[in-house]
């Protein structure tokens, strides 16, 4: 007999199975992704989870005898039944042979653990990108230097003192460089021996003693040039400190569900490409009507309420904000806004206003999303025309009407290179 | 008084040598089991699930819908909603026992008891597996086929071999030689085979023969004609995936190769369904009575033979038919209660085992007559056989007639002198597969005219294949076929026409 331990053995034997699987279901599974990520909250995106797909399309059909015909099945338990009862047929499948439950398990569903990475590949491929772009979301991009170990060569200002020093102490033991102490108590010897009047060749001797001590202390030197250290410093992807997300939005009574989802995907986006860049995220959510209110992320999203249009306020509930807790020096503080552009006319002057005076100084950067629902031509709101006259760098605005519009808008507004920017569409 | 073999729940490989030796002393000594080799192999959870996905085996094929019940036993295993085997057995030669690693010292003793003692022995004797499986080349050759498909996929692409496989899983279970001519194969030459068939297509092949006019192109076909084809296609055929294999026109040689790979490998399966019953009774048998007899012999403490019951006994439970946990017999008490009822029988019994089991009643014998048993018989005829009125009793058991005309069930029979023969003969019955499974088969094929092939369910008491499923699977047979595929379903006893289903080959599959 011999017993094996398998324990060790690489795991992820079903890997190539299970990616098999999630290409066959993939369109499914976008599908499943798309819903769970509208009722997720906007910190969850990029985190593993379950989701429920329906069996049809990924099952295995064969041939089977349906549940139709004559059937004579025995159970066992009796506990009344005599020969010639006849009973009423079970609903349902339990126990009784002629229910009638569909096909069996064609209608399944099925529920899928996806882990983090497997979620956002998802989630962006719903929102159709291709894969380039995709890996530099993913990717983590700022770099700052790092402390690595020691080199001998580099700038006096980065000399590496008590290493430097440990080499020379080394080297000077294994050259017997003498100490001082040494030619100290050579020199206290000839004294002694002076005084004592002892005979004159001993005293040369010792003085020739002396004379070799340090003749050699000169010609080993203290410190050398190959004892010399320095540190070394190699660069690394390194997440800059901390950042604030605001994210504006109007819930009066012109947005409809769906634009409040493009708005919704957008700050998901932004928030993956935030997370990525920054140790600490928060995210701030204040929306508007002719009033402003720091709401959670649900009342965001959900809760309903119904007033005129007033985006001034929604920029003072903002600073009011980043001036209690998000102190513009520590954070870097980025501002999304959603709106159907419906603004009051005589509101946008002070709009423009705060934004030039205050806002766009604190913030990183500012976006503008104008979403629309699709059938209606996008005409350039009132809103829209005040934003687009000031011609800012760190201000960008963009119209949506689509799902799939979102991403490729959003990577033209936070692509790196300036010029990009500013174009809009 | 023998020392004791472990003491607590903790567990070490001499402990497991130790275990298998004292086990070994019982089965092979005292019970008189022939078993093949034994290999134990210790696996993780992860592992398990693994092996749950592929059916068991430790070298498959790939393919998606192994992801996707791993997936899914991954999902209810991490919810809780399932617990995990103890252990998993391979019928090959060494036979592989997988146990768990978090299973305790005496969950141990009883797995290697239950599996590398009981279901080996099973596996190496029972005739069922003898005709059907080659035991000793299974590991090779699921070797040879996992990378002939990865070769197939790397050549062909992915896409292509994946509707191949997804073709021939769904005819898997008609892939099977079930009777008469029943050839078997040595799975260890189907290398040699493959390699000898390339070589002989190659030396035969001549392009002139493709442009050979047919001579009945013209004039009518003759039924001599076509009796004369059918019988060289060997119609009709039951085993409709073998037909496909050999007789499919449109097929490239690899395909045919992958389709016998899904076919044989179906066909080392097959056993295992028509004597579910017989193996797990038996293997519980055996472990029942290997614990026991440790026990007495002083090898196991109190504790641990205590631990040993609980969990023989929830493997056991059998709950009624109205209990809401209730999900059809529970094939490890209804085999163990046969194989103790069968022990019963040899050595005490009453005036009527002598007449319904004469062969073994009072024969002093039992390990002699189990043996016998579980050589010979498969489920079907087991249950036929040697169900007893006293176990018919026991498990109060009762039969059903569910006539689709009539409003009402009626119990038909129960446990009494009128009953026991319906019940014994309708429980068989709801075991044997060419009942439970559609009898399908090939019956027609038009070679000499537009090529169309028919097949033909037969259906016993009224029962029609699901008819969604059924144009699904026939949309594969079609894809296979490559052209016009029909499902005649005729009544068996009447031969009248039930229903008829029709398919066309689906753009995807010509073009591939």
């Amino acid at each position: 007999m011999h017993i094996i331990d398998r324990r060790l053995n690489p795991g992820g034997k079903n890997l190539p199975n299970r990616q098999r699987f999630l290409r066959r279901a993939r369109r499914i599974v976008r599908e499943a992704v798309r819903q769970a990520s509208s009722s997720r909250s906007i910190r969850d995106i990029d985190e593993a989870g379950v989701v429920i797909i329906p069996g049809s399309g990924i099952d295995e059909p064969s041939f089977h005898l349906g549940n139709e015909g004559f059937h004579h099945p025995v159970f066992p338990g009796n506990k009344e039944f005599v020969a010639g009862d006849r009973l009423p047929r079970p609903q349902g499948g339990a126990g009784g042979g002629g229910s009638k439950a569909g096909e069996g398990k064609s209608e399944d569903s099925y529920q899928i653990a996806l882990s983090a990475e497997e979620f956002l590949e998802f989630f962006l491929e719903d929102l159709e990108l291709p894969d380039l772009e995709r890996r530099q979301v993913m990717s983590v991009e700022t770099e700052g230097m790092r402390r690595a170990g020691y080199a001998s060569t580099g700038s006096p200002s980065s000399l590496a003192l008590g290493r430097t020093m440990r080499n020379s102490l080394s080297r000077r033991i294994a050259l017997r460089r003498p100490r001082s102490n040494d030619v100290r108590e050579a020199d206290e010897a000839i004294a002694q021996a002076q005084a004592e009047g002892a005979d004159e060749t001993e005293i040369a001797e010792l003085q020739l003693r002396r004379d070799q001590l340090l003749r050699r202390s000169k010609a080993i030197a203290w410190i050398d040039p190959i004892d010399l250290r320095y540190r070394r410093f190699e660069p690394q992807p390194k997440p800059m400190a901390q950042a604030v997300m605001f994210c504006l939005m109007d819930v009066s009574a012109s947005m409809t569900e769906h634009m409040k989802d493009l708005a919704k995907r957008f700050y998901m986006l932004l928030y993956v490409f935030l997370k990525k860049r920054y140790k600490k995220v928060d995210i701030v959510f204040i929306r508007h009507t002719d009033e402003a209110k720091e709401v959670d992320e649900q009342t965001f999203f959900h809760g309903t309420e119904s007033g005129g249009t007033k985006v001034s306020t929604v920029l003072h509930e903002m600073l009011r904000v980043v001036d209690d807790r998000y102190p513009a020096e520590t954070w870097n503080i980025y501002a999304a806004q959603a709106s159907d552009g419906d603004n009051d006319p005589r509101d946008n002057l002070e709009v423009i206003g705060l934004l030039t005076s205050d806002v766009l100084e604190k913030c990183q950067y500012y976006a503008y999303l104008e979403v629309n629902e699709p059938g209606h031509g996008s005409n350039a709101s009132s809103l829209w025309r005040a934003y687009e006259n000031l011609n800012l760098p760190n201000l960008a605005q963009r119209s949506v009407t689509h799902r799939e519009d979102i991403y490729p808008i959003f990577r033209e507004l936070f692509s790196r290179s300036e010029n990009v920017r500013r174009r809009t569409v | 008084m023998t020392a004791l073999l472990y003491k607590g729940s903790e567990w070490s490989y001499d402990t497991i040598q130790r275990i298998h030796d004292a086990v070994s002393e019982i089965a092979l000594g005292e019970l008189g089991l022939d078993i093949y080799p034994n290999q134990i192999e210790v696996i993780t959870t992860e592992q398990m699930l693994d092996a749950y996905a592929a059916t068991g085996m430790p070298i498959f094929y790939h393919h998606w819908s192994f992801g996707k019940h791993y997936t899914q036993h991954e999902m209810m295993y991490r919810k809780g909603l399932m617990g995990l085997a103890y252990e998993i057995v391979i019928n090959s030669s060494p036979c592989i026992s997988y146990i768990m690693e978090g299973n305790s010292a005496t969950m141990q003793t009883l797995v290697i008891a239950h599996a590398a003692f009981g279901h080996n022995h099973f596996f190496k004797n029972n005739q069922t597996f003898r005709d059907f499986t080659d035991a000793a080349s299974i590991l090779d050759y699921l070797k040879f086929a996992k990378s002939y498909i990865a070769s197939c996929e790397e050549r062909h692409g992915e896409g292509a071999v994946e509707r191949l496989i997804d073709a021939a899983h769904a005819l898997q279970s008609h892939g099977v030689h079930r009777s008469g001519k029943r050839r078997k194969i040595e799975l260890g030459d189907e290398e040699a085979r493959l390699r000898e068939r390339r070589l002989h297509e190659a030396e035969i092949y001549n392009e002139l023969w493709s442009t050979v006019p047919t001579p009945a192109g013209k004039g009518e076909i003759t039924d001599q004609q076509r009796n004369a084809l059918n019988e060289r296609l060997g119609l009709p055929e039951e085993n409709v995936l073998f037909f496909l294999e050999r007789n499919a026109p449109k097929l490239a040689s690899w395909q045919r190769e992958v389709i016998r790979i899904v076919r044989l490998v179906g066909q080392y399966l097959y056993p295992q369904r028509m004597t579910k019953v017989m193996n797990e009774g038996a293997a519980t048998y055996v472990h029942y009575r290997v614990m026991h007899r440790l026990h007495e012999k002083g090898m196991i403490d109190d504790g641990a033979f205590f631990e040993f019951l609980t969990s023989h006994t929830n493997v056991v439970a059998q709950p009624g038919f109205d209990h809401p946990a209730f999900s059809g017999f529970n094939p490890y008490t209804l085999g163990f209660s046969m194989m103790q009822d069968i022990e019963r029988m040899c050595l005490k019994p009453t005036a009527e085992d002598r007449i319904w089991a004469p062969d073994i009643a009072g024969c002093g014998d039992v390990m002699g007559a189990l043996r016998d048993i579980w050589e010979n018989y498969r489920d079907e005829s087991f249950i036929a056989q040697y169900l007893s009125p006293r176990l018919i009793r026991d498990m109060r058991l009762f039969a059903i007639e569910d006539d689709p005309e009539r409003s009402t069930l009626l119990v038909k029979s129960i446990h009494d002198e009128r009953g026991y023969r319906d019940i014994r003969r309708n429980l068989a019955k709801s075991y044997d597969i060419s009942y439970t499974d559609a009898i399908i088969e090939v019956v027609g094929a038009d070679l000499l005219g537009d090529r169309r092939l028919i097949l033909e369910h037969r259906v016993v008491d009224g029962r029609l294949l699901a008819p969604g499923e059924a144009r699904k699977v026939l949309q594969h047979v079609t894809d296979l076929w490559g052209y016009d595929v029909e499902l005649k379903e005729v009544d068996a006893m009447k031969g009248q026409m039930l229903a008829n289903h029709h398919a066309r080959p689906s753009k995807a599959a010509s073009a591939a």
